[in-house]
């Protein structure tokens, strides 16, 4: 298993580029619900303006991971850094999410936006600019009076994923943004995302989907068990995976933890 | 669409906010804590408006039973009481919180009761008698059990004979704890004698089979009587119109204006201010 | 007294179908006393109403957004106070409000300002208990959102009660209802005066103390009428809401 200290080290040795600098990081960071250890010990670097995609088993805390690197939930033990020093407010406004299940405003699609932006501090016609380029972007102009909640859910995600990039976030988390969504929306988000991109926007998401994982990642954590077992280039993670986990993982197997009595039961859900 | 409907309905609220001010914007107006019995047998709808008409006051009437009566006067909440307790009202003066009492009138009590006269007591006039014979015969009774003036008449009749309704209650005996119109509601409900006063038994509409059984005993005479609330000991009364009011009452012209009030023919209430 | 012509010697309940047309009956002679009652009546609950929604809305909204210590302890409290029997809120403000009482220089008693005082206070728990119940739902859904949003306690609270404002009229109206039934409270502080005080429920106890059990059945019938024109209105926008997944 990887030190966590070690870990991005490892990424950048197997490509010989030189490591850009970390935007978001972990220093033992753990987090445990009723003494039930959820997150064990992660160290990690998450490099600036690349796109980093997070695999793993249900239950493995890639979910968990992205809201404790999101500040959504505290660790119980270790801390998240921004930038290198720990994450504050500042840093947090610096980030944005989207979820698997896009919670929509019961309001118009053009409120929900300006809802977002408001609450992010714009106002007036820079805060109007806004919401133009984010329906443009999401390309839901036709649709910018209609009760969001009545889109379609290709339709929803894509407003969730332009109302998160509206605030011109640094970094984008983005948990099973497609998991529901049939592959036209799925190819729409997508460029979404690459678009954020090519803006320089980095990129951290979870994904079961091989394949996209493949298109849309620079490289891969692998996750089991509270941990991170395996990190590299996407490409080699997934075509020669060097972990028991992943290779489990990736032949469809289910993976025990060994030593993890609490994993040898039937694997938890995606918390 | 949604939302203006959202947002007439939120203006209709604030429209039914906004005009929620005091109801009348006069100030020419008395309140006067007063029963039940000169309530619903319409005899304030009668007398009031000829009183406003002359003094230009508007009465406002509380009518509750005599016992809670004097406690709201005795609380300041009223400017004139006008009940029918003698015993209680005088209580009321020498705890200074009237200033005098008036006879103003008088009705008298009835004993109703059902067609069938379970007890026997149709057209009796001792109700001494009448009571200890419903007693033995243990039909029942309905009592007001409310501390109202009609209630305190009742258990002082009651104290004229050896029966002991406390030791009954619960069983012939029955206490509703309302007022009259509900007792009388209750009480025909289940067969029981009632006594009433008889204005409010005459103007009272839910009858079924029953009949006035006993009346004319001079122990069953019911007086009232009116007392202006102390000011003095309770500034915010309004002295001056107050005692326009009583002094009404007890004119010629107020007395008149009672005894002419008639229901089915009957004269209800008969003015003896001064006698 | 006034529109109600004198029952006769006997007036027995005559069956439902008759108590109906005497309802109708009372509604179509448009009777200016029967008008200002009901007047009253609804000026008197709305004003309750809405005050107690002013009151109970944010208060049940931060009850149900927000953790905080004895939050268990405060929706309990909201919970029981929405069973407070109104005669004992009517006795309350009575001693508040009589002449002897703290509050009366203010001259409030037998007033319909003291019936709305008395209603608001009866209203007030149902309208927080509940929206704290309609809040607490829609939160769980809206947290993450809003915590990934950085939204503050004061927009967070707003946004809730924005987006809950279809789910909310229906707590209006049930604060409405119990509003426009009460009779123990809106009595005793209210003194059922004629032209002053006396409203629909207060009218139908008077009536049936009088002994005119059909007409005060009458007058009940119109009391359900009203309730029911209320509540089809707000059900309709709730409708509408609906299908534009609003609510």
């Amino acid at each position: 298993m990887l030190k966590p200290a070690d870990l991005m080290e490892t990424v950048w040795k197997e490509t010989g580029e030189a490591a850009p600098p970390a935007i978001v990081g972990a220093r033992g960071l753990s987090y445990a619900v009723d003494r039930r250890p959820l997150i064990r010990d992660i160290g990690l670097e998450i490099p600036a303006g690349r796109r980093t995609v997070v695999m793993g088993a249900n239950g493995a805390g890639k979910s968990l991971l992205l809201r404790l690197l999101h500040g959504l939930i505290s660790p119980t033990d270790g801390h998240v850094l921004w930038k290198g020093r720990p994450l504050d407010a500042a840093g947090r406004r610096a980030q944005a999410m989207v979820f698997q299940r896009p919670v929509m405003l019961r309001r118009s699609v053009l409120a929900n936006l300006q809802f977002a932006l408001r609450v992010h501090g714009l106002r007036g016609p820079a805060r109007r600019a806004r919401e133009r380029s984010a329906l443009a972007l999401a390309r839901l102009e036709h649709l910018a009076g209609r009760p969001a909640r009545v889109l379609s859910g290709g339709e929803q995600q894509r407003l969730a994923v332009a109302r998160a990039l509206a605030c011109e976030p640094e970094l984008l988390f983005l948990d099973e943004p497609t998991a529901s969504l049939d592959p036209a929306s799925t190819h729409a988000i997508e460029s979404l995302i690459q678009e954020a991109h090519a803006a320089g926007v980095t990129i951290v998401m979870v994904t079961h989907d091989r394949a996209q994982a493949l298109r849309l990642g620079d490289h891969v954590l692998f996750m089991s068990g509270g941990r991170i077992v395996e990190s590299g280039p996407a490409a080699r993670v997934l075509d020669a995976p060097r972990s028991e986990a992943a290779q489990a993982w990736l032949e469809g197997r289910l993976h025990f933890e060994t030593g993890d009595p609490e994993r040898s039961q039937a694997p938890g859900d995606n918390t | 669409m949604i939302r203006r409907c959202f947002l007439g309905l939120a203006a209709g609220l604030a429209l039914a906010l906004g005009l929620s001010g005091p109801a009348a914007a006069q100030d020419d107006f008395i309140i006067v804590q007063s029963t039940t019995s000169t309530q619903n047998s319409g005899l304030f709808d009668h007398i009031l408006p000829i009183f406003a008409e002359k003094t230009g006051i508007e009465v406002r009437v509380v009518a509750v039973g005599t016992g809670q009566a004097i406690k709201n006067a005795a609380n300041g909440d009223g400017d004139v009481l006008f009940v029918h307790s003698k015993p209680a009202e005088e209580k009321f003066v020498a705890d200074g919180n009237g200033v005098e009492r008036f006879d103003v009138m008088y009705n008298d009590f009835v004993i109703v009761g059902p067609a069938a006269d379970p007890a026997g007591v149709a057209g009796m006039s001792d109700v001494a008698a009448v009571l200890a014979k419903i007693a033995a015969a243990e039909a029942p009774f309905a009592s007001r059990g409310d501390d109202s003036g009609t209630h305190k008449a009742e258990l002082r009749l009651w104290g004229e004979t050896d029966v002991d309704v406390a030791a009954a209650s619960g069983g012939w005996y029955r206490e509703t704890g309302s007022g009259m119109g509900a007792t009388l509601n209750t009480g025909t409900a289940m067969g029981a004698y009632i006594m009433t006063d008889r204005a409010t038994w005459i103007s009272f509409g839910n009858k079924g089979d029953y009949q006035i059984a006993v009346e004319g005993d001079p122990k069953m005479f019911n007086q009232y009587g009116i007392i202006l609330v102390n000011p003095e000991k309770h500034p915010n009364v309004k002295a001056d119109l107050g005692q326009q009011f009583v002094d009404w009452i007890i004119s010629d012209e107020g007395q008149a204006a009672i005894a002419s009030y008639q229901v089915d023919d009957q004269q209800l209430f008969f003015p003896n201010a001064g006698s | 007294m006034f529109f109600f012509r004198k029952t006769g010697e006997n007036a027995p309940l005559d069956g439902f179908g008759s108590i109906l047309a005497e309802a109708v009956g009372l509604i179509l002679a448009w009777d200016p006393d029967l008008i200002e009652i009901i007047a009253l009546s609804l000026r008197v609950t709305l004003t309750a109403v809405a005050i107690a929604c002013l009151i109970g809305l944010p208060l049940g909204a931060a009850v149900g957004a927000f953790r905080f210590p004895g939050r268990t302890v405060v929706t309990v409290v909201l919970n029981a106070l929405m069973g407070l029997p109104p005669v004992v809120v009517g006795l309350m403000v009575y001693l508040m409000l009589s002449a002897s009482g703290p509050l009366g220089p203010l001259q409030l008693l037998y007033t319909p300002t003291a019936m709305v005082i008395a209603q608001t206070i009866l209203v007030t728990p149902i309208v927080a208990a509940l929206t704290k119940q309609v809040v607490e739902d829609l939160n769980r859904e809206y947290a993450e959102q809003f915590a990934s949003m950085g939204v503050g306690p004061l927009d967070r609270v707003g946004a809730l009660l924005w987006d809950a404002r279809y789910s909310l009229l229906t707590v209006a109206l049930a604060g409405f209802g119990r509003a426009v039934a009460e009779v123990g409270a809106v009595i005793i502080v209210g003194g059922n005066i004629n032209h002053v005080t006396r409203v629909m429920t207060t009218t139908i106890a008077l009536e049936t103390s009088k002994g005119n059990l059909q007409l005060a059945l009458a007058l009940g019938v119109v009391l359900l009428t009203i309730a029911l024109i209320v509540n089809a209105a707000v059900m309709a926008i709730r409708a509408s809401a609906v299908r534009a997944a609003y609510a």
